[in-house]
This record gives structure tokens, sequence and C-alpha cells, in this order.
């Protein structure tokens, strides 16, 4: 076990991190720092507070849009898995949606709605929710219909339908786009902050720009690549263990 | 009292998207009563699974009639599907208690399942369970969950012969513990006439009903000699069944 985990985290993240030594010990530019600067960065934006204080307004935009991505593209990749007809009308509408580029949704959501913290969920949301419907609908077209039939047979009603045949179907679905929705929303919400928020990851990110401070922008680039290490050794391979158990 | 009137005067299917009408059953007609045993015999394709899903209320899309009359407005038929049709997430004690709908149905569940030779397999997921498992868990789902009728289709196809014969003795024996009305799909005349009281002999589509036949074997005695015997009895009162002997 020990072993394993050695060679699958310890070893290539070591190996990354020599290559980027000798990297940037070779071409010797400010425009890539080396590790240990960008870890002494690291260390002190934490002690400063200044980082913690940005990263932890980004992870509560993320974790809000998140959900309410999560539980909308649900319902509705749900509802139009299911209805066929429905979803041939909707269809074209989906398209549309997942094909409009963040950016612009972006620009138009602070235009519309002031430059304002719901125009920025709101953003990231519509940004995400496409991608939910399109997974979760294909896992409902999916469902076995021989269950289907037993539930209804055997009075289950709505809710245990829902509870104990359809979720443990979606879980693989809901998990895939659980993975890639996190990814997606990191890469928009700093587009997001950058445009029109005063403090968050990315407004720090595009002022670090501005003054070509690279060693802070790599720090936290690191940090938030801890924290997704975390969120997915804590929360989501646990639950990926949990939903399989039975196999 | 306890009873089942079906009157189905057309029940159609659309073929090819909506261009073809295909009639699976037409006219046919029969009444469950008593906490009887029937079983009906038919050839494959010719609507058997549909007759029980219609009237298991799974397709409600059809005309004519299906009336349940019993004491208790609150049962449902308890249904055991050709597949075991058992959750993959939930242990075996799950799935019944699932279907059961209530809490306090542990000590029957324990008890059934006792019966049934699966009681140190409460909490097994059914992958680990064999096929002939798994459908002895069906069984006991089917009859834990009140009911005053129990449709079965082809429950026992697929199993091996000894298995198969297991389990119809466990069935019979379940049955006459707690009695309810039975329709037994099945292909097999030995197995109809091994279980039921009455059997319906059932035409190709469009099925209705070409022949009646009571067992008139007394259930002790339907050993595979007398199950041949009874036969070759039918053989001469009844020619128009020839194809199923």
């Amino acid at each position: 076990m020990l072993r394993s985990s050695f060679l699958n985290s310890t070893l290539p993240l070591g190996l990354l991190l020599l290559i980027w030594q000798f990297v940037a010990f070779s071409f010797n530019s400010p425009v890539l720092p080396s590790p240990i600067l960008v870890l002494n960065t690291l260390i002190h934006a934490v002690q400063t507070a200044e980082l913690p204080y940005h990263l932890s307004i980004t992870l509560y935009r993320l974790t809000i849009s998140f959900f309410l991505a999560m539980f909308l593209g649900t319902a509705i990749g749900l509802f139009l898995g299911r209805h066929s007809k429905l979803n041939t009308f909707f269809d074209s509408w989906l398209i549309i949606l997942l094909n409009i580029p963040a950016l612009v949704t972006i620009i138009l959501c602070y235009i519309w709605f002031g430059l304002v913290e719901t125009a920025a969920i709101f953003a990231v949301v519509i940004n995400k929710l496409p991608n939910v419907i399109v997974t979760i609908r294909e896992g409902a077209r999916n469902l076995d219909d021989q269950l289907m039939e037993m539930a209804k047979a055997y009075q289950f009603g709505r809710y245990k339908t829902l509870r104990h045949v359809v979720l443990p179907q979606l879980s693989p679905y809901i998990m895939a786009s659980a993975r890639t929705g996190l990814a997606l929303i990191w890469k928009i919400i700093l587009v997001v902050e950058m445009l029109g928020r005063s403090d968050g990851m990315g407004y720090q990110i595009h002022l670090f720009f501005q003054m070509f401070d690279i060693a802070s922008i790599m720090a936290y680039t690191v940090s938030f690549i801890i924290i997704i290490q975390i969120i997915e050794t804590a929360i989501l391979k646990p639950l990926d263990k949990k939903s399989q158990r039975w196999k | 009292m306890n009873q089942l009137v079906v009157d189905i005067k057309k029940k159609t299917f659309t073929k090819n998207g909506d261009r073809e009408k295909f009639t699976a059953i037409a006219d046919l007609k029969f009444e469950l009563s008593n906490n009887e045993f029937v079983c009906i015999i038919g050839p494959s394709g010719c609507g058997k699974t549909t007759l029980l899903n219609t009237i298991a209320g799974l397709d409600n899309n059809y005309e004519g009639s299906i009336d349940t009359n019993s004491n208790d407005v609150n049962l449902h038929p308890s249904y055991v599907f050709q597949t075991p049709r058992l959750l993959p997430w939930r242990t075996v004690l799950e799935n019944i208690q699932l279907a059961t709908q209530s809490d306090d149905s542990l000590p029957t569940i324990i008890s059934i399942l006792q019966h049934l030779g699966l009681s140190e397999n409460l909490h097994s997921y059914p992958h680990h369970l064999s096929l002939g498992m798994q459908r002895r868990a069906s069984l006991a789902r089917a009859f834990c969950v009140p009911s005053n009728l129990l449709l079965m289709d082809e429950p026992f196809v697929s199993l091996d012969q000894p298995t198969a014969k297991k389990a119809r003795k466990l069935l019979l024996s379940l049955w006459l513990e707690q009695p309810r009305n039975v329709l037994f799909v099945t292909h097999d005349l030995n197995e109809a006439i091994a279980l039921a009281d009455r059997i319906l002999f059932l035409s190709d589509s469009p099925s209705h009903i070409i022949a009646e036949v009571k067992v008139t074997l007394s259930r002790t005695k339907r050993t595979t000699d007398h199950v041949n015997a009874f036969k070759n009895q039918l053989r001469t009162t009844h020619p128009n069944i020839q194809q199923f002997l």
C-alpha cells in the first residue's frame, strides 16, 4: 500500500519538481522562478493571511456555484433523459448553451445584473450547467427499465424510486460530472473574478500579472493544486468507494 | 373473498414508429378465485408477459377491464419477474424491506428467508449470490409483501432441473402457508401440471384462451409418473392442445 502510493504520487511529483528546478536553474530567468522561491512566496502569502483570505472567497463561490449547477443539472438532465419529446424540443437550446463562450456569458451577466456577487455566481452556473445536463441525460437514458418496472410493481413511490433505483444508477455519471465540473468551475471562476470582482484568486492573479510577479502567480497556483488534491482524496475518492461497494 | 376477473377486449402495440399496429391480446377472459393456483401456457411471443404486466398495473393502455375483488382494498399484486430484478446496490434484506414498505416486517422476512434457505445471506449483495439464490430472494420478496395475488413470469427458467424442482417445492410450501391467488406463466407443461389447480392454454397472438384444464391429480401424488399419465390423458381429452404436449 505504502509502496504503491510512493510509486503513484510521490515519485511522479518529485520528478516534476526536479525537472522544474533543473529548467529554472539552467535558464536562470525571472520569468521562471525556482520551486524553492515559489515555496517561500507561498509561505509568506499564507503568513500575511492574504492567500487564505482570497482563497476562501474563491472557495466559497466555487462551493455555491458547484452545488447549484450539480443540483439543477441533475434535475434537468434526469427530466430530459426520461421524456424524449421534451428532450428533442430542448436539445437545440442545450447545444446553444454548451457552445456559447464562457467569456460572453460572463460579460453579459455583468452587464445585465451589474458587478455583483449574484452575477458572478450566476455566470459560473450558466457555464457549468449544460455539461452536467448532457452527462446526466445520458445516464437517465440508460436507466434499467426492468428495475423501474419492479419499483412500480412494488409501489415504491417517487421518493423511494429516486433514492434507491435511479440515483444509484446515475452515480457514475454524477461522479464524472462532479470531477469535470470542479475543474471547469475553477477555470471559469478565476476569469469571473478577474473581470468583475475585487477579491478572490482571479482578482489577485490579475494583480500579479500587472506587476509581473510570477512567483506569486505560481504560489497561488500551487495552493489551488493542493486544495484540488485534498478535495479529490478526502471527498471524491471515499464517495466513489462508497457508491461502488456492492460490486 | 379474493377474486381476480380479467376481461381484456384488446391490447395493441405500435411497431415501427406508429406505422404498424400489432394486436397482442384479443378477447381474453378468465377468473381466479379463492386462492387458486393457475398456470398459463402459450407459445412464445403470444403476449403472456404483456398479460401479467397489464394485471400488475405496469401497462394501463388496453381495452377491457381487470378487477380484483378482495376484502382488503390496499393490497397490490406482487410480481416475480423472469429475471430476479433485485437492486444490485442493496442487500437481500434491504431489497425486501424496500418492497414491504413497513418496518415491523423484519420477523416475517427472516422467517421466509429461513424457509428458502437464505438466512445466511441477509446482508449479501445480489452479485455475490448464485442465480438460483437470487431467484429465491425474489420469491421471498414477493411473499413478504402482503398481497392477494402473486404473478409469476417463468420464474424458474434457466435453472437446472434439480434446482428448479427444489424451487417449485419451496414455492408450493410457501403458498400453502400463505394462500393467495397465483397466476404462473410457463412454457413447460410438466411444470404446470406439477403446480397448478387449473391450466389455461393460450393461442398464438392475438392471444385468447383455447383450452382450460383442471388438474385433478391430488397434490401429494404429482410425481413424474403421474404427471406423464395425466399428460397422456390430456392427449385424448383435449386434441386441440397437441402443440403443447
